[in-house]
């Protein structure tokens, strides 16, 4: 007991920065939860359910090298796993109003948290029949089937009209509206991943990311170990995108189109692959970026009427961006450094240190 | 289903194929030679198509002149994207020169999207090769023929390229080995352009040809058939340009005879692609006529 206690003195004394900030976040959000318009709750829900779908990309394309594009794939399929257990039975009618609904379905409806986690599972099911054949292709050739397995996945669900209402979509699903189901999940999934990335896991993915065969020769389960981050990944997703259904209220086939994933794709280029923080960092910056260049969509309402701002130029500046950042940014925000206090002390010093350099090369220059 | 129309299928088949053969000719080169999926090349094949409607149905060029513009203009943009977005990465992991090519083709799209608009263009029919003619009770379009035959004709010409012109030795001797054919002093750069042009140049001609096949342009029409492409070239053995036609014709056919045979898949009919990759790198990595690939430690 009193062993426990010592380790749990010293534990608080080592992290108290760390959880003097959780607990600020904490507070944040709950301000936030209580203060914060329609709008602007939309758009922090929309951050943290691309912090986790990002970090479950980046956990399987920076941690542990293994380039997947997937992720809009995962992300129906817990999306549509929602979608359809959540709807309530006496709206079902009308929505399913060219076909009616596989009666094995028409009379279950689950609460939203266990058709999250079932979502989650669902997609960690499909990602290790796709596994089992892509895992064992190397670089490119997973990345081009795990785009086709996506678009597969689409394909199946604009197909299967009895369960998810085909190419119309499912609409009035159960909304969310409180921060904390998104921002929790969120939390609870970075230190899930924080845990995971510094457990031996953790190094065996980092292992085969460096070298595969050096690894392998280490003695790492090279294909057991890529299941295991392919499925992490996969669950982190399906649960991702479960909450993206559950926010937006509406799935149909065409949300869930490959380029959806090239918004993931940017984010962990952008915040640097291998980088929980990174990660972090970059999600909210794209997101938040992208509703802020949306006035590029719109004419000016200043200063003389320039035909270039139609709708369109958003998109195209944010792939400028993303080629911008690809050429000469490649290591991204962070790389594959993560933002702990001492990183933050390394840098405040060394910026401290050219400062002081600048000072003194300006006082020579001052005495010549 | 009678023979007649198994006949009508086929050839359906057969320029269907061929439509993908032009086009996986151009991923497969890349990738023989860069080691890197060109996911641009399905956007360039999209704006050749858009530089022909423009030719034809905006500034009413000579469809010969037209024809012409288009490909010069592709072969420009094809080696602008590799001198702008691969070559500097050419010393950067495989992983951030994948993600440029995905970054390349997401600009093209948006690009595509801004100055064209995301709806549909008409493209003007050609009647002389779209009325069909008629022989026993096939009908028949003549761009149908003219589909393979032209594809036939250019395969022709670039195996002659590849196998008997210096460009083409350079080519394959890079292919082969990437640091030793820059040791033996072939200009690395200026092989990697024309394969870029050459490349680009097939997919401008495959555009043409798609446009008289299916007359409408828009903005996302290079993913479907650029992804599609690219599986031809894995099934054939990515790297290999006969293997790449095997490939498009194989992919044609099995597209063409699922939907006539099993009218019910017709909606899965862009997923049958994929199932034969996966079934195929499962039993063929290396895809049909591919060589083993020795891993280097």
């Amino acid at each position: 007991m009193n062993e426990t206690q010592r380790n749990l003195g010293t534990y608080l004394k080592d992290h108290w920065k760390t959880i003097v900030f959780l607990g600020i976040v904490l507070l944040g959000i709950g301000l936030a939860d209580i203060f914060v318009d329609s709008y602007l709750r939309r758009l922090l829900n929309l951050c943290a359910i691309y912090v986790i779908v990002s970090l479950a990309m980046n956990l399987v394309n920076g941690f542990t090298g293994q380039f997947s594009l997937g992720q809009a794939g995962f992300m129906a399929i817990g999306a549509y796993t929602v979608a359809v257990l959540t709807v309530p039975i006496e709206s079902r009618a009308a929505i399913f109003y060219l076909e009616p609904m596989a009666p094995f379905l028409a009379n279950i409806q689950l609460p939203f948290i266990v058709a999250l986690i079932l979502g989650g599972f669902m997609s960690t099911a499909v990602a290790f029949l796709i596994g089992s054949p892509c895992l064992r292709l190397r670089g490119d050739y997973l990345a081009i089937a795990t785009l086709g397995f996506s678009e597969i996945i689409r394909i199946v669900f604009t197909n299967t009209q009895s369960i998810t209402n085909g190419a119309l979509g499912i609409k009035s699903i159960p909304t969310i509206s409180s921060l904390w189901w998104t921002f929790g999940i969120a939390l609870i999934i970075i230190i899930a991943t924080i845990l995971l990335i510094n457990s031996s896991y953790g190094r065996a993915f980092k292992s085969i990311r460096e070298d595969e065969i050096a690894a392998e020769a280490m003695g790492v389960a090279l294909f057991k170990t890529k299941m295991t981050s392919f499925l992490i990944g996969a669950f982190f997703t399906g649960v991702g995108g479960g909450l993206f259904a559950a926010l937006l209220g509406t799935v149909d086939p065409k949300q869930f189109y490959f380029t959806l994933t090239y918004n993931f794709l940017l984010i962990i280029v952008l915040g640097g692959m291998g980088s929980i923080s990174g990660t972090i960092i970059a999600s909210f910056v794209v997101t938040l970026g992208q509703e802020a260049l949306r006035f590029l969509d719109e004419p000016m309402a200043f200063g003389l009427d320039l035909p270039i701002f139609r709708p369109g130029l958003r998109m195209v500046v944010f792939s400028f961006l993303l080629m911008a950042i690809v050429l000469f940014y490649r290591k991204g925000l962070m790389g594959t450094n993560e933002l702990t206090w001492d990183f933050i002390a390394d840098k405040y010093h060394s910026i401290k240190q050219a400062l002081s350099k600048n000072k003194t090369s300006v006082e020579g220059g001052d005495k010549k | 289903m009678t023979m007649e129309t198994f006949l009508q299928q086929l050839i359906n088949g057969l320029s269907l194929g061929s439509l993908y053969a032009l086009i996986a000719i151009g991923y497969t080169m890349v990738y023989g030679i860069l080691r890197l999926i060109n996911f641009a090349h399905g956007d360039i094949f999209m704006m050749a198509a858009y530089f022909t409607y423009f030719g034809i149905a905006v500034f009413f060029l000579p469809w010969y002149v037209t024809f012409i513009i288009t490909v010069g203009l592709t072969m420009l943009l094809g080696v602008t994207i590799e001198r702008v977005a691969y070559r500097p990465l050419r010393e950067a992991p495989k992983t951030s020169l994948l993600i440029s090519a995905i970054g390349v083709s997401f600009l093209l799209e948006n690009v595509a999207t801004y100055l064209f608009s995301g709806k549909p263009q008409a493209f003007p029919e050609f009647p002389l090769l779209t009325t069909p003619f008629f022989i026993g009770g096939l009908s028949i379009q003549p761009v149908s023929i003219v589909i393979p035959i032209v594809a036939f004709v250019l395969m022709t010409a670039l195996l002659f390229i590849i196998n008997k012109t210096k460009v083409g030795m350079a080519m394959r001797a890079v292919a082969v080995d990437y640091d030793t054919a820059k040791l033996m002093g072939i200009k690395i750069n200026g092989v990697i352009s024309s394969t870029f042009a050459i490349g680009s140049a097939l997919a401008a001609v495959g555009a043409i040809l798609w446009c008289m096949k299916y007359p409408s342009v828009l903005p996302l029409m290079g993913v479907v058939p650029g992804l599609k492409c690219f599986i031809a070239a894995v099934i054939g053995g990515i790297g290999n340009v006969k293997g790449a036609v095997l490939g498009g014709l194989i992919l044609g056919f099995s597209e063409v005879l699922m939907v006539a045979f099993f009218p019910a898949l017709t909606g899965y009919r862009d997923a049958i692609a994929f199932v034969i990759l996966i079934v195929i790198l499962l039993f063929l990595p290396n895809g049909l006529l591919g060589k083993k690939q020795v891993e280097k430690v």
